[in-house]
Formats: C-alpha cells, structure tokens, sequence
C-alpha cells in the first residue's frame, strides 16, 4: 500500500496510505485532504485538482497524456515545469513515499 | 438573522452548491436533502465507465459521508422535500420534518421521459440505481435494442457493444445527437457505429412497448432481450410550480438565478436560465451547467453577487471517440473542419454570421481548450 504525503500552500503536511490504484485525487477527497476539488470526479475535465508534484518523483511518473497536457492550460494557479491533475496518477508501490504540494488555489 | 440555506437534491448541482457554500466561508446551516438513498454522486459514468464495469460504485462518490459531517453539511437521505411554504419560508419533508431557510436552492435535476408501456418496462439510465439493474442484467444480455439516438442512447449502446452483445440502434429524429451537434459530426459518429457493427435505424419512431416488444409507428414489432430507453429527460419542476414559482420548461431564473421568489434559486437540470451563449433563456443538461450555476449561487448567497456567464462546454464518449463541445449548437451557414477525419482527430468549427459559435473536436482535447477560451463573450 503505497503512501502519499500533501503538502498545503501553507505548508502543512498530511501523509497517508492507499490502496494501490487509487488516484492522488481521489486519496485527498476521500481522506479530506483539502486543496483538491476534483470537480468532474476524474474526467480531465476541470483541472481543479492541479498538484505540484516533488522533483524527485517527477521521473517516475508517466509524462502527461495529451488531455491531461490540455487541461492544465486550464489551471487557476500558475503551470509549473511539475504542475499535474491528481486524478490522473494512480498511486502504485512504485511510488510510495511521493510528496505532492497543493496550489494556492483550484477555482 | 440567518436561518440558513436548504438545498432540494444531492446531485451534482446540490452538491457544488453545499461545497462551494463552505469553500466561499459561509458558516451558517446548510441542508442538502437526497430522495435517492445515496450519498452525493457522478452520473456521467453511469453510462459510460461503470456500465461497462470498469469503475467501482465508491470511485462514483464526490466525497464520502465523513465530509458532510466534517463540513456540517446536514445531508438528509431519503427524505425528499414535498412542499415549500414560501410565506414562512419553510420546506416540508416526506416525514413531516421541516426545515427554515433564509435562502432556498432548487437542484431537483429531471427524470427519464417514458414510452407508454405495457409489458416489462425497459431500462433506462438516470439513477445509480438504473445503471446498476442494467449493468448486472447486461452480464447475462445477448442482444440490445437502445432507442434514442442522443448521448445517452449512443453510450449505452456503445457500452454494450463494447462488451461483446449484439446491438442495434432506433431513433425518432433524422440524425444522431441533433440537438447537440453539427450534421458533420453525426455523420461521422453514424458512421462509426456502423464500423462497429451497430446499425441504426433512423427517423423511426417508437409507438410503445408491449408484452409483444417494441412497437414502432408503422405497427411493426422489433423485439431483444434488453431494451434500453434513452430518449430525454423532464424537469423536476413540480415543488416549484406548487408554490407557484414561474415555471416554463424549467424554473424560470434570472441572470443570478433567482427565481421569481428572491430567497429561491434554481440551478443545474431544473433551472430555465438566461444564457449569454443562447442569447436569451435555455435549460442545459451537463456537469459544466450545473456545477457553474452552483459556484454562482454559492458566492451570490454568500453575499458576493455572482451573475451565471460561462461558456458552456460538453463532453461523450462512444468506442475510442472522446468528444468535447464548446459553446452551444445552432444551426451553421459556415462550418470548419481542422485535422484529418479518417484519422480519428479533427474539430469542426462552426460559424453563423461570421462569428464563431460553437467548436466540436474528437480525440482533440488541445483545440477544445483552446476553443472553450476562444469563445468567451
Ligand atoms: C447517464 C448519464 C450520463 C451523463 N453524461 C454526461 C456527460 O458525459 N457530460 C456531461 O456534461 N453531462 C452528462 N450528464 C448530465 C449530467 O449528469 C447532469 O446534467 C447533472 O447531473 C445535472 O445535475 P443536477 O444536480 O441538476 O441534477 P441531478 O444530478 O439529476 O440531481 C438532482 C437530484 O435531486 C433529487 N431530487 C429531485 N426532487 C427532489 C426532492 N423533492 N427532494 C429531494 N431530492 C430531490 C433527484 O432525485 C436527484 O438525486 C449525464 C447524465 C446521465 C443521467
Ligand atoms: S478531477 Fe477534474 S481534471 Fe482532475
């Protein structure tokens, strides 16, 4: 069970454990994570569950897919070069550990 | 003093407008009533991802119960909202409870439009609980019939088919999703269904359903072991017209939307609102809508006055087509298409006037972005 740690605009930081295949996305909104909205529940549709996510983990994510690339022409907060949606990287053991910071807003 | 705000329906729109109300900060009581037992959830995937099995009914959810609680949104399941007495602004529930407001959001949605029938009733797609009968009878289902050649009736055909049944296709209206789309665009949708194997009949009416099948307008009887109708939906407006509220089509708002009652609004399915894009008072079906009204509502009733003026956008999926619409369809006098259709990625630009007016791309998602901020008015 791979874990994720969020950290807030502000700085605090909230880890937790998930099952393998859930999405960064879908961990926060149902842990309560706030600071990602998921507006469309994971279509890549609404690009308000845009993270940061850490250098380090970065390379060993899949690059984003080309409607995922779109979207977050869409973002509310600055694109970053590590700007991604949440709702489309599914959390694996490969992954454990990742740290991901949320923007100062989604909306 | 505030007595809060009551919200009828816990779909998509009741559900952004509770989150949206506590993201603006708004600290007062908030009541989001349910009449379908569930807690608050997508029916995008209802014909699309979850029909075909490859999502989970959790995966549905917008949040789990634990955040209505955290977030001291009084979700009230089951208990549907039968009267509205505007003088005491007060909501009656089905079990006698009675709730204040100080404002009051109507996100009652719509349901399924029925064929008179007097055999088994066919399936429909609305309710988690429709998709979930469907999904599990389709396990066992050989041949499909679908009527409606909308969205709904498309993915759902597509979604059987995409399972291995043998599906075929009727619709009453001359071209597939013609309210919704460019006649180039349904053409090559036909198209694909065809490559898929699923013919389709067009321009045929359906009379009604019987023990015998299903009757067409001629008298003939096509039969199959599942039949699923999809042919559009009715506002739940009823609440709305007991009390006397204005009402055609759907409840009747204004740019804010307020109903003719100011303590009430009315947002998503149910809502009859003026749009820029339509250039004067439509009800739209879609996430976008609904959740854009809610956001609106939302920082309106916390008291930074919101006038609903988004570009309205759309989304379907039929077998490997992603198709996005931007902006709203009218009929053309001047159509664009950029990309190559054989490949599979295109979009077609659609003009009236000299003035673009609305963008349909396939497997394109860059130029829909592009084109949601292109048309911004
Ligand atoms: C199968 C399906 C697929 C779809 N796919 C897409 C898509 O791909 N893209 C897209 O943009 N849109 C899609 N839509 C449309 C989109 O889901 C709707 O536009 C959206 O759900 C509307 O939200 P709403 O809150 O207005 O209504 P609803 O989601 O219908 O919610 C209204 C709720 O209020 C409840 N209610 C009614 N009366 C009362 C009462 N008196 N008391 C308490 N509760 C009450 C209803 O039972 C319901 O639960 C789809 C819809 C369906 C059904
Ligand atoms: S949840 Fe909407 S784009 Fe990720």
């Amino acid at each position: 069970m791979p874990s994720i740690t969020y950290i807030s605009n502000s700085g605090e930081t909230r880890t937790i454990t998930v099952d393998s295949g859930t999405t960064i996305m879908q961990a926060a909104v149902r842990n309560g994570v706030p600071g990602i909205v998921g507006d469309c529940g994971g279509e890549c549709q609404c690009a308000t569950c845009h993270v940061y996510v850490d250098e380090k983990f970065l390379g060993l994510l899949k690059p984003a897919a080309e409607d995922e690339d779109a979207m977050l022409a869409l973002t509310a907060s600055e694109r970053k070069d590590n700007s991604r949606l949440a709702c489309q990287i599914a959390l694996t053991d490969k992954l454990d550990g990742i740290v991901v910071t949320t923007p100062p807003i989604q909306q | 003093m505030d007595r809060g705000v009551v919200i009828i329906g816990a779909g998509q729109a009741g559900f952004q407008t509770a989150l949206s109300l506590r993201n603006e900060g708004y600290a007062g009581k908030i009541a989001l009533l349910d009449d379908e037992g569930r807690v608050p959830y997508a029916r995008p995937p209802l014909s699309k991802a979850y029909l075909k099995g490859t999502a989970t009914a959790e995966s549905l959810e917008y949040r789990p119960a634990e955040f209505f609680v955290q977030q001291s949104i009084d979700l009230v399941l089951s208990d549907p909202a039968v009267a509205l007495d505007r003088r005491r602004q007060m909501v009656a529930l089905r079990s006698g409870r009675e709730l204040e407001w100080s404002s009051l959001v109507l996100a009652t949605g719509a349901h399924v439009r029925r064929l008179p029938t007097s055999g088994k009733e066919p399936f429909c797609l609305r309710t988690f609980a429709d998709s979930d009968s469907l999904r599990t009878h389709l396990s066992e289902a050989n041949e499909v019939l679908a009527i409606g050649v909308g969205f709904i009736g498309l993915e759902a055909a597509a979604a059987a088919r995409a399972q291995g049944k043998k599906v075929r296709l009727i619709g009453a209206e001359a071209r597939l999703m013609g309210r919704a789309v460019s006649p180039f665009i349904s053409a090559w949708f036909q198209k694909m269904f065809e490559r898929h194997e699923v013919p389709i009949r067009l321009n045929t009416a359906v009379k009604r359903i019987t023990e015998a099948g299903v009757e067409l307008a001629d008298g003939s009887v096509e039969t199959a072991d599942t039949v699923i109708v999809g042919i559009g939906v009715i506002p739940n407006t009823e609440l709305a017209a007991k009390a006397n509220l204005a009402v055609s089509g759907g409840i009747v708002t204004d740019s804010y939307l307020r109903t003719s009652d100011p303590s009430i609004f009315a947002v998503g399915d149910c809502a009859t609102h003026p749009n820029v894009y339509a250039g004067g008072l439509t009800r739209i079906e879609s996430v976008q809508n609904a959740a854009d009204h809610a956001r609106a509502v939302a920082s309106t009733i916390s008291g930074k006055p919101k006038e609903y003026r988004q570009v309205p956008w759309f989304w379907t999926e039929q077998f490997e087509a992603k198709l996005q619409i931007a902006g709203l369809a009218v009929e053309a006098d001047e159509t664009e298409v950029k990309g190559d259709p054989e490949s599979g990625k295109f979009s077609v630009y659609n003009y009236k006037g000299g003035k673009l007016k609305f963008v349909e791309s396939v497997n394109q998602p860059a130029a829909h972005i592009a084109a949601r901020k292109l048309l911004e008015i």
